[in-house]
C-alpha cells in the first residue's frame, strides 16, 4: 500500500518551519555579536579605567539586553514544531538530535542565564573584574547554545557518527566526536557565528553613525565605530575564510547543492565560477535550454574553491541526476567510487531498502531470524540511497535553483560589501574625517539591514539548496512530516506570523526609543 | 514605565502564550499523544515511513 501524502501537509510545514526559523534568525545574530562587543568594550574600560566607556559599554548593554529578551525563547518554537509537525523525523534522528540539543539545555543556556543576570543586575554590587568576567561567559554561553543547535543542523546536511536500528526504527549514535567534529559541523558553527560578529558589528556603525549625523554623542560614536569596525574588519575576512571551507563541504557532501548555487546544469573540467549571471527562466534538465541568459565567470576558479584543483570536474544538476561521472571525492557509497549512479537507480536502491526495512520486522514477527538477517542486509548495503526511495521522479531531487542561485549571490557580494565598508570606515576614522562624511555615516545607517539581509539569504542557501532532504539522503520532506490537518497547521502558521511580527515591532519600537534616549545615565531610563 | 520593566512584561507574555497557549493546545507531541510507549511509537513511524514510498 503506498500512502498519498497531501501536498499541502508537505507545503505549509516547511513554509511555517521557515517563518519561524527566519524570523528567530532576526533575534539571534545581534546576541551572538553584540554580547562578545559589549565585552570587549567593558575589557576596555577595566583596562583604561576611563568612565567614558562604562557608559558606552552600558549603553550597548541595553540594546543587547532588549534584543536578548525579546528574542528569547523563540527558537522553543521550532521545538514544538519538530514534535508535532516533523514527528517521524523526530523519531528517525533518535538520540542524535536530542543529546546536543540537551547539552545545549543544560549547558549553555544556564551558562548564559546566570552570567546575564550578573552582566545586568550586577554593576557596582560585585568586583568589576567579576562583572567582566560575567559578560565575557554570557557572551561564551549563547555563541555555545549557537554551537550545539548548528552541530544538530549540520548532522542534517552531512549525517555521520550513526547506526540505523531497524528493530526500533531510529537511528543511534555511535561516535558523539564525528558528530560534533565533522567538517560541516565545524564550518557551519564558524560561519554562521561569525556572520552574527559581523551583523553586530554593523549594528553598532550604524547607530554610532546615526548619533553623528544627530551631532549627539559624538565621542561615544567615534569610539564605538573604531571597536566595531576593527571588530567588523577581522570577523568578515573570517567570515569569508569560513564561507569558503563552508563551499569546500559542499563540493564534497552536497554536490547538487553546489549545482544549484551556481546555476550549473552541465559540468565540466575546470569549471568557471559566475561573478555575475541571470539564470534562465523556467529551465528544467534535460530540456536543452541554455543555463543562463547572460553570465561572466572566471575559468577554473568552481573547481579550485570547490575542489582544491583548478582542473577538477564540478558535476552540474544534470550530471548528478543522470550519473555517469568519476566522483571527485571518495566519500561517495562504495557502488559510486568510479562512476556515479543516476538518480533513477538510486531511487530503485532507496525503494529496496525500505522494503527490506519492511521485510525485517516481518520475519522478526515470525520469528524468522535467517529471513531477518537477510533483510537487515539488504536494508544496510542500500541504506546510502534510503531517501531516495520515496521520490516519485528525479527530478524531485533538485532544489529550487534560481532561489538558490540568487540567494548564494546576494549572500556573497554583501559579505564582500561589508569588508569593503570596513575598510573605507577606518581609513577616515583614522584620518578624522568621518563626521564630515556625511553620506558614509548614512551609508553605514542603511547597511544594517543589509546585514539582516545577507544572514537571511544565507539561510535560504543553506536549507532550500538541500531540499528535498530534511535528513540528506536518507529522508526528504514528505517522508519527515506528520499525518496533521493541513488546517491546523496554516492556523499556527498565522498566528506565528502575528506573534513574531508584534514581537519584531516591539524590539524595534523599545529599541529605537532607547537609542535617541542615548546613553544618559548608563543608556537605561 | 522602565525599559526594564516592559521588557520582563513582554518575556512573561511570550512565555504565556509559547508554553500555555500554543504548546497546549496547537503543539501537542503528535506521538505522545496518540501512543503510550516507544514501541507503538516506533511500529507507527515504521509503518509510515514503509508506506510512503
Amino acid at each position: 500500500m503506498i500512502l498519498n501524502i497531501d501536498p499541502g501537509i508537505v507545503d505549509w510545514s516547511r513554509a511555517q518551519f521557515a517563518l519561524t526559523a527566519m524570523y528567530h534568525w532576526l533575534f539571534v545574530p545581534l546576541t551572538l555579536g553584540l554580547s562578545f562587543l559589549v565585552a570587549i568594550m567593558e575589557t576596555i574600560y577595566l583596562k583604561t579605567g576611563d568612565p567614558e566607556w562604562k557608559r558606552i559599554t552600558k549603553f550597548w548593554m541595553t540594546l543587547f539586553g532588549i534584543n536578548f529578551a525579546i528574542g528569547i525563547a523563540t527558537g522553543i518554537i521550532l521545538e514544538f514544531e519538530f514534535g508535532t509537525n516533523w514527528s517521524n523525523y523526530s523519531w528517525f534522528v533518535g538520540d542524535i538530535f536530542g543529546a546536543p540539543l540537551a547539552i545545549e539545555a543544560i549547558m549553555a543556556f544556564f551558562l548564559e542565564s546566570t552570567f546575564i543576570a550578573v552582566m545586568f543586575f550586577g554593576w557596582n554590587k560585585v568586583s568589576k573584574k567579576f562583572h567582566l568576567a560575567s559578560s565575557w561567559l554570557t557572551a561564551i554561553g549563547a555563541n555555545l547554545s549557537a554551537l550545539w543547535i548548528l552541530v544538530a543542523n549540520a548532522w542534517m546536511q552531512y549525517p555521520v557518527g550513526m547506526k540505523f536500528n531497524p528493530e526500533t526504527a531510529r537511528n543511534e549514535m555511535q561516535n558523539f566526536w564525528d558528530v560534533l567534529f565533522s567538517p560541516v559541523a565545524i564550518y557551519k558553527f564558524l560561519h554562521t557565528i561569525s556572520s552574527g560578529y559581523v551583523t553586530a558589528a554593523i549594528f553598532i556603525l550604524g547607530i554610532s553613525a546615526w548619533l553623528l549625523l544627530k551631532k549627539r554623542e559624538t565621542g561615544m560614536a567615534r569610539k564605538s565605530i573604531l571597536v566595531a569596525a576593527i571588530f567588523g574588519l577581522i570577523m568578515s575576512l573570517f567570515l569569508a575564510f569560513t564561507g569558503d571551507g563552508s563551499g569546500y563541504t559542499i563540493a564534497q557532501y552536497q554536490p547538487m547543492k553546489l549545482a544549484a548555487m551556481e546555476g550549473l546544469y552541465k559540468g565540466k573540467k575546470a569549471n568557471g565560477l559566475i561573478l555575475f549571471g541571470i539564470p534562465q527562466p523556467g529551465k528544467k534538465a534535460g530540456d536543452g535550454k541554455n543555463s543562463f541568459v547572460v553570465k561572466v565567470e572566471i575559468s577554473g576558479l568552481l573547481s579550485l574553491m570547490g575542489y582544491r584543483n583548478v582542473d577538477a570536474f564540478v558535476p552540474g544538476v544534470e550530471d548528478i541526476l543522470y550519473g555517469g561521472y568519476k566522483p571527485e571525492f571518495q566519500n561517495v557509497p562504495p557502488a559510486e567510487k568510479e562512476i556515479a549512479l543516476p538518480v533513477s537507480e538510486k531511487i530503485i536502491r532507496g525503494k529496496l531498502s525500505i522494503t527490506a526495512f519492511g521485510d525485517f520486522k516481518k520475519a522478526k514477527k515470525a520469528g524468522d531470524e535467517v529471513a531477518a538477517a537477510k533483510a537487515d542486509s539488504t536494508m544496510k548495503a542500500n541504506f546510502a540511497y534510503f531517501g531516495y526511495g520515496y521520490l516519485q521522479s528525479p527530478d524531485e531531487a533538485v532544489p529550487n535553483v534560481p532561489l538558490t542561485f540568487y540567494s548564494f549571490r546576494t549572500m556573497v557580494i554583501l559579505g564582500f560589501y561589508f569588508i569593503l565598508l570596513f575598510i573605507v570606515v577606518i581609513y577616515f576614522h583614522s584620518q578624522n574625517q568621518l563626521q564630515d562624511k556625511r553620506w558614509l555615516l548614512w551609508i553605514m545607517l542603511w547597511t544594517i539591514p543589509l546585514a539582516y539581509l545577507a544572514g537571511q539569504a544565507g539561510w535560504i542557501v543553506a536549507e532550500m539548496g538541500r531540499q528535498p532532504w530534511v535528513i540528506q539522503d536518507l529522508l526528504p520532506t514528505r517522508a519527515a512530516v506528520s499525518m496533521i490537518e493541513t488546517t491546523s497547521i496554516q492556523i499556527t502558521f498565522w498566528l506565528f506570523a502575528v506573534l513574531f511580527t508584534a514581537l519584531l515591532i516591539a524590539e524595534l519600537m523599545i529599541m529605537t526609543r532607547q537609542i535617541k534616549l542615548g546613553p544618559k545615565d548608563g543608556g537605561t531610563k | 514605565m522602565t525599559v526594564g520593566r516592559k521588557l520582563w512584561i513582554i518575556i512573561l507574555i511570550k512565555l504565556f502564550i509559547l508554553f500555555f497557549v500554543l504548546r497546549l493546545f496547537f503543539f501537542p507531541d503528535f506521538l505522545k499523544s496518540r501512543f503510550n510507549n516507544d514501541k507503538d511509537r516506533g511500529d507507527y513511524v515504521r509503518e509510515q515511513l514503509i508506506q510512503r514510498k
